[in-house]
This record gives C-alpha cells, sequence and structure tokens, in this order.
C-alpha cells in the first residue's frame, strides 16, 4: 500500500542481495574467505569509511557534495593526538576535541556553502585543502603517537563486546560504526534533520518558500557530517595508535562510492542510512576478496570502479521502470 | 462534419492504487477544437499522455488516421504528428528559447558536425512570425515569466507539423492579451486542418474556441457534445455529478477593523515602484493587474522571498524587517506561489511532508523528534477537509494530478494557521468545484478573522471574492478600488493605464 516505503525498500534489497551474491561467491571461491577471522577483518576495514560514509549521505541528501572529509578526518585524528599527546589531555576530552574538529570544520564549509553561496563543490575542495595544511602545521608535519595513553588504542582495538560475551572478539570499531550507523538512522529518518534534509535536498527554493531556514539547516547538516568525520578521524587514529598527518587524501572518493553503490541519488533528495551501510560493506567485501583471490592490488580498483558504474545504473533502471 | 483523425477507445489505465482511467473513449476530427473537461484528477492529462506516448495504456485501442497505432514514447508520437503541450513547463532553463524549442533537431552544417545558428534562429523568427509573437530568440528560458514560457512550448510544438496538438490547460498561466493571441493561433490552426484537444477549466474559454466537448468523470467517459448546443450548467452537472457552493458579493467589510499589514513606500528596481497599503483583519484584498504588473514580486517581496531596497514593512503596528521566508512565517505570513510545480510543493515528497513543511516545529516531539502520528493525522484531515484526491497520504506529489497538487499547497498554509494569506493565483488549474471550495474557504478563514490578499488574473474572481480590490500597472499601484465601485471596466482602465 505504501508505494514510497516499498520502492526504497526495494532498493535496500537489491542492493543487500548484490553483497549475499558477493559474499556467496567468494565464500564458494575461497575457503578462507568465511572464517570468523576474516569476517571481522572485513567489518574492521570497512568501520572507517563506514563511518566517513555516513556522514556523507547527510550532505549528498542534500544535494552537495563534500570533498573535505578525507583531510578533515586526518586533521580531527591529529587533534586528538595533540590533545592527549601534546597537552596531556585525559582521553576522553581527546576523543571529543577530535569530533569536535570535524563538527567545527563542516561548520565552516556549511557557512560557506549556505551564507556565501560558495558551491559546495568548491567550498569543500577548500576545506580539504586548509584541513589538510592544519593538520600539518598543528602536528609538526610528523605523525603523533599515543604511546603515552595506552588506552586511546583500545577505542578501536579493544572489544568490549568480547569482555562481556567471551569468544565474540569483535573490535570496538566495529560495535562504533554500527551504533553510528543506528544514530544516523535515527536523525534521518526520525528528527527534523532529516525531514529538513529531504525537503532541501528535492527542491530548495519550494522548502525556502515554505518557510524553512535553509541556510540554517544546511550548515547543521554541514556540521554534522564534520562530527562523523571527526568519529571516524578518532577511530582511524586509534586504531593507527598514531595520527599521520599525510594520510586521509582520497578516503572522500572512496565514501562517496560507498554512499552511491548505496543507492543514494547526487542530484539530492534520495537515499538512506541502510543503503549506506551495505554500500560500505560491499565495497570492503570486494576488495577483501579479491585479495584472498591473489588478484593484484592494481586490478582490485579497477574491479571496485566497475562495480560503481554497475550498481549506479541498475539504480538507474529501477528508477526508470518504476 | 470533417473526416476523424483520431479514435480512442476503451482506454483503461491502473496506476498503483488508483484506477486513473476506466474504459474510456475519446475523438477528435480534423479541423476541431475539441474540449476534454472534467475535474482535478479526472484522468485528462493521463488520456492525453496515453495519446502522447508518455504512458502506457493497460487496454484499449487508438486509430489514427485510420490505421491503429501503438505509440510507445513521446518521440514516437511527436514522428506521427501528434504534439502536446504539457499541464507543466518542460523547458531547460539554461538554454535560450531557440535553443529550447529544437532540441534534438538543431540545424546542423558542414557534415552536421557544426551548429548552424543562424539557420536556427531564422527558423525560430519565421515560426514566432506565424504565432504573431514579439520575443528574442537568443533569451535564456530562465529570464522569461511563466506566460512566455508557455508561448515558448507552445511555440515548440507547433514546430513539429503536428496534425494533432494537444493543450493542457495552455492558458493558466497567460494573460488576456496573450489568450488572445493563443486564440488567433489556435483557430489559424483549425482552418489548416489540425486537430486541437484542448483541456481547461475555464468555462468562457471552452464556449469561446471549442467546437465539441468531451466530459470526464472519475477516470470515466460521460458524454461529447457540441459546444454550441449545451449551457454552461449542464456542463458543469456533467462534470461534478452535485451541486456546488455558489459564493455571493462579500458583505463590506465591517467598519474599520484594525490593519494587521501596512507596507509604506516599497521599491524593489523596475519591479516595484512606491507601493504603499494596509491590510485589515477580516480583509480579502485583491491585487489585479495584468501579467507582468508586478503582483507576484509584491508578494515575493512582503514575504521575504526577495530583497527589497527601501520600504517599511509594519505588522499590528510594529516594524519588520524579513531577513527570509522563514522570518514572514515566523510572523503569520503565508505565501502560496503562483508557480507550485517549481515554488509551491517538493513534489519529490508525499503528501503528508508537503503538509506540514512549514509547520514541522508544531509536529515534534521532545529533542526533535517527528511525531509521525500527529503529521498522518493532520494530512489525512487535509486530504479530507479540501476533498484532495489522493489514495493514500504517503503518496508523493509528483503523482497526483495539477489540481490536487494545488490543493495540498493550500493544506499546507492552513496546517501553518497563519493570520496574514497571500494566494497568488490560488484557482489556477483548479476545476469549478473545488473552485468554489476554495472561495468558501477564502471566505470562511476571512470570517475567522484572517486576512487574505488574493491576487488573480482571473477578474470575474477578483470582483466576486474581495472587499477591496488595488490594482497594479507596471510596479505601481494606479488605483484602489471599494468592492461596490469595482467592475470589470474600472479595473482594466486601472490595469493598463500607464500603457
Ligand atoms: N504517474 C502516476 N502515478 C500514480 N497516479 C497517477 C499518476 N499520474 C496520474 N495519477 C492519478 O491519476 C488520476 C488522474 O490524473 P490526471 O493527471 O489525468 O488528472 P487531470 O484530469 O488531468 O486533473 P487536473 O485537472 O487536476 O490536471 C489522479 O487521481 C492522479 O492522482
Ligand atoms: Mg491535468
Amino acid at each position: 500500500m505504501n508505494i514510497q516505503i516499498k520502492s526504497g525498500a526495494l532498493q535496500q534489497v537489491l542492493a543487500l542481495a548484490s553483497l549475499v551474491v558477493l559474499i556467496v561467491f567468494f565464500t564458494i571461491s575461497s575457503s578462507n574467505f568465511f572464517q570468523f577471522s576474516n569476517i571481522v577483518g572485513i567489518l574492521l576495514s570497512t568501520a572507517v569509511i563506514g563511518v566517513l560514509a555516513l556522514g556523507s549521505t547527510f550532505v549528498i541528501i542534500t544535494g552537495g557534495i563534500d570533498l573535505s572529509v578525507g583531510t578533515v578526518m586526518t586533521l580531527s585524528g591529529v587533534m586528538t593526538g595533540v590533545c592527549i599527546t601534546f597537552w596531556g589531555l585525559p582521553v576522553p576530552v581527546g576523543i571529543l576535541g577530535g569530533i569536535l574538529m570535524g563538527a567545527l570544520c563542516g561548520l565552516l564549509s556549511g557557512t560557506a556553502v549556505a551564507k556565501m553561496k560558495i558551491p559546495p563543490f568548491i567550498a569543500t575542495l577548500a576545506m580539504m585543502m586548509i584541513a589538510k595544511g592544519l593538520a600539518l602545521i598543528i602536528s609538526g608535519a610528523k605523525p603523533v603517537y599515543f604511546n603515552d595513553a595506552e588506552s586511546f588504542a583500545e577505542v578501536s582495538q579493544g572489544s568490549v563486546l568480547g569482555w562481556l560475551i567471551p569468544g565474540l572478539d569483535i573490535p570496538n570499531a566495529v560495535v562504533i560504526f554500527f551504533v553510528a550507523a543506528i544514530v544516523g538512522y535515527l536523525i534521518l529518518s526520525k528528527t527534523i534533520i532529516g525531514r529538513y534534509n529531504f525537503a532541501l535536498g528535492s527542491n530548495e527554493e519550494a522548502t525556502r518558500l515554505s518557510g524553512v531556514n535553509v541556510g540554517f539547516w544546511k550548515i547543521v547538516i554541514y556540521t554534522l557530517t564534520g562530527a562523523f568525520t571527526g568519529l571516524a578521524g578518532v577511530m582511524m587514529a586509534s586504531r593507527l595508535n598514531s595520527a599521520n598527518p599525510a594520510l586521509g587524501a582520497g578516503y572522500e572518493l572512496e565514501a562517496i562510492a560507498a554512499v552511491v553503490i548505496g543507492g543514494t541519488s547526487l542530484s539530492g533528495g534520495k537515499g538512506t542510512i541502510i543503503g549506506t551501510v551495505i554500500g560500505a560493506l560491499i565495497m570492503s567485501v570486494l576488495t577483501n576478496g579479491l585479495r584472498i583471490l591473489s588478484v593484484p592490488q592494481e586490478w582490485q580498483t579497477v574491479v571496485v570502479g566497475f562495480v560503481i558504474i554497475l550498481a549506479v545504473y541498475a539504480d538507474i533502471l529501477r528508477r526508470r521502470k518504476a | 462534419m470533417s473526416e476523424v483523425l483520431l479514435q480512442m477507445e476503451g482506454i483503461t489505465k491502473e496506476f498503483p492504487g488508483v484506477l486513473a482511467l476506466n474504459n474510456c473513449q475519446f475523438e477528435l476530427r480534423r479541423g476541431e477544437v475539441h474540449a476534454l473537461m472534467g475535474e482535478n484528477g479526472a484522468g485528462k492529462s493521463t488520456m492525453m499522455k496515453i495519446l502522447t506516448g508518455v504512458y502506457q495504456k493497460d487496454e484499449g485501442t487508438v486509430t489514427y488516421q485510420g490505421k491503429p497505432v501503438e505509440l510507445t514514447n513521446p518521440k514516437a508520437a511527436q514522428d506521427a504528428g501528434i504534439s502536446m503541450i504539457h499541464q507543466e513547463l518542460n523547458l531547460a532553463p539554461d538554454l535560450t528559447v531557440a535553443q529550447n524549442i529544437f532540441i534534438g533537431r538543431e540545424p546542423r552544417r558542414r557534415l552536421r558536425l557544426f551548429l548552424d545558428d543562424q539557420a536556427l534562429h531564422r527558423q525560430v523568427k519565421a515560426l514566432f512570425q506565424r504565432m504573431g509573437l514579439d520575443m528574442d530568440p537568443a533569451i535564456q528560458v530562465s529570464e522569461l515569466t511563466v506566460a512566455k514560457q508557455q508561448m515558448v512550448e507552445i511555440a515548440k510544438a507547433l514546430s513539429y507539423n503536428a496534425d494533432v496538438l494537444v493543450m493542457d490547460e495552455p492558458t493558466a498561466a497567460l494573460s488576456e492579451t496573450e489568450i488572445e493571441d493563443l486564440f488567433r493561433i489556435i483557430r489559424q490552426l483549425r482552418a489548416d486542418g489540425v486537430g486541437i484537444v484542448y483541456i481547461s477549466h475555464r468555462m468562457d474559454e471552452i464556449k469561446r474556441i471549442t467546437d465539441r466537448i468531451t466530459v470526464m468523470r472519475d477516470g470515466q467517459y460521460i458524454d461529447t457534445v457540441l459546444t454550441a448546443e449545451v449551457t454552461t450548467q449542464d456542463i458543469i452537472s456533467k462534470m461534478v455529478g452535485r451541486q456546488i457552493y455558489e459564493t455571493s458579493k462579500p458583505e463590506a467589510a465591517a467598519g474599520e477593523r484594525e490593519t494587521v499589514l501596512e507596507v509604506k513606500g516599497l521599491n524593489q528596481g523596475r519591479a516595484l515602484r512606491d507601493i504603499s497599503f494596509t491590510l485589515r483583519k477580516g480583509e480579502i484584498l485583491g491585487i489585479a493587474g495584468l501579467v507582468g504588473a508586478g503582483r507576484t514580486e509584491l508578494a515575493r517581496a512582503i514575504f521575504g522571498a526577495d530583497r527589497i531596497q527601501s520600504g517599511e514593512i509594519y505588522i499590528h503596528g510594529s516594524r519588520v524587517k524579513m531577513r527570509g521566508p522563514h522570518d514572514a512565517v515566523r510572523l503569520g505570513i503565508g505565501y502560496l506561489s503562483e508557480d507550485r510545480k517549481r515554488y509551491g510543493c517538493v513534489v519529490d515528497l508525499d503528501v503528508k511532508s508537503n503538509v506540514v513543511i512549514a509547520s514541522y516545529p508544531g509536529f515534534l516531539r521532545p529533542g526533535g523528534w517527528v511525531n509521525t502520528v500527529k503529521i498522518r493525522k493532520q494530512a489525512e484531515d487535509m486530504v479530507e477537509r479540501l476533498k484532495v484526491k489522493t489514495p493514500h497520504v504517503d503518496q508523493e506529489v509528483k503523482f497526483l494530478s495539477g489540481g490536487n497538487q494545488q490543493k495540498v499547497v493550500i493544506g499546507k498554509w492552513l496546517t501553518r494557521d497563519c493570520d496574514i494569506l497571500i494566494f497568488d493565483e490560488p484557482t489556477r488549474g483548479i476545476d469549478v468545484g473545488a473552485k468554489s471550495e476554495i472561495y468558501r474557504l477564502l471566505n470562511e478563514l476571512a470570517a475567522q478573522g484572517k486576512s487574505i490578499i488574493m491576487i488573480s488574473s482571473e477578474l470575474p474572481e477578483i470582483l466576486r471574492m474581495s472587499h477591496r480590490i488595488l490594482v497594479m500597472c507596471e510596479g505601481r499601484i494606479t488605483g484602489e478600488l471599494d468592492h461596490e465601485e469595482a467592475t470589470q471596466e474600472t479595473i482594466m482602465h486601472l490595469a493598463t493605464a500607464r500603457m
């Protein structure tokens, strides 16, 4: 009866089906694939990109794009390092510092887009450079290590689940990813931010003429994306036990790819969090599986490129039929 | 009578949850103008979209020039000589007028690699000449008013040398003079043997320009009659199958009511010049004028949608400055745009989201969570109250018929419960039955003490509804009339005062 939910659900079913097909294919092709440790490895490698992609979903639904998430993630990780290692602040404060840094970058991008009317592509391209430079500046152009705060590594690498249920040694990063996905889902589908996000992504002018302060809400949305990016930065730093200011560029494109594979439209107004989670999983299952099948790194990248085209094309075909 | 050009029989079309057409028929002869009438959502546009290959029929046959045809896409229909001017404009805003008209068929030269702009402009000029249209083919479509864009659509359809031309509410955005131009073109095409399908809700136009009328109701064929042989009342009763609300002239606004809105010395470039007026509580203030007189600009300026250069706006006696529509809405102003597809509703969202989009703060649980139960209830109430034809409130607005989309936008502002409502062409594309519902609604709102500004190009509507009438011409207010002294003549006189 419910047309909209029906077509949205179909889209997720399709993405999910492709994920299952991939998993079945790799399981048949190699006995090493469907092992607990490998699955955990896949999830772990999804976590950081996944959180980035979750954040990017919001901005992309507005019809915008955030090219800065890669380097902002780095800057956030470095910020956490500066707080904990340089300033000797407690770990939770450092984590908060990283997330706030991400949010601040989002706030700036959002202000440039919403108030100064700079196209999102340009505004976030500029933010990408600003964040890259700042990361180098505040770190002194060297990786920041967390040797003095051992508990920081636990943020990503520890396993609260394993501690609660012995044997279930799933790293915290994975848990954080799924919790972030649930939070993202709630924001997008149950709160006013989500409602305005879809409305202004579909028809910004009509939304503005309905009395919605679209400038303000756009800033909110970019800031939200920034906060997710900051979280990804903290997770990344914790996983590597260091914050490397030279890492991070290029992650934004992988995040965007995951969002797009998940069925979110780059022209705005359409998208789901579940789709993005599946999109991110498809990407890492693919790379992991291909690696297990000993496909060289270069070819893995080529395959991922084709998968993006296929996924988006399937979505377009589906839309045309509907 | 002349030869039958087109015959549609037993046409059935179902959309998910909606039986849009049920065993419908339609016949068109060479050299006739054939009106298709019916309430909003009766299936007129759908019928014609099936003819022109936009939608595929589930059942039925189409016979064209004596042969059964299957037109599976708009291109096939166009090649066969069937063109349609859609209810919604379909132009590429960033291209020029000429580029839009010949899109996909641009004249080319030198191995067909290079565009031949000269030939393009020559052809477009010839076309405009035939239409008696004075427009620069090199101007960007986004620069044009809705009315002018409509003329471009017509030119585009004509450029295919069509045998069958379908016009879906072509005059909805046109001014009196432009309608005259259109009718001249239609008469000429009729003389050339073109068959024209004319969809409109305006009875006077139908009476003037059409030869036959086919009436549809709820997706069903009702009757086909000769225009000369029926009265307006006959048609209306065939269309609605029930009695409709008749408005009486409004009572004089009771004495000197308090002023809710005052505008002083408003200026905005060439569009608005030295505009001053007041709006009182419980009043319907009509704004008349020709298309381009600045009425929409005035509405947008009051609503904070466009910046004003100078001037003051007072609400309930205190001066306000608006940074944008969100301030206006907060101050209790609502604005229903004349261009519903672009500015009125978010067509990709469902009915319920559109109904509450201006009022989300009132539909929240603590913490910013949306109250979906309350939203659904509100949307269902509005659908019921405004008789919106939709299978359910989860339907995306783009699947509603034009008139029903308009009702959704009205529902949005009723939901917000504004004190001051600016309605810009509120009955555009709305059928007679629904129109009278809207009139009743406006009267009701005014009686409740809401103040209404109604912009309309339909003089009878302005005369019937308004307590007071402002007439605009070229960005200025050229006169203010009390409802007792206002007549079509006095208004037209003021509306052309400066020309
Ligand atoms: N693509 C679609 N999907 C679902 N329902 C549709 C679609 N197109 C039209 N409908 C439904 O079919 C019915 C007929 O619509 P149609 O647009 O033909 O009406 P109309 O007679 O042109 O009305 P109006 O005078 O308001 O333009 C309506 O109930 C409408 O909601
Ligand atoms: Mg229609």
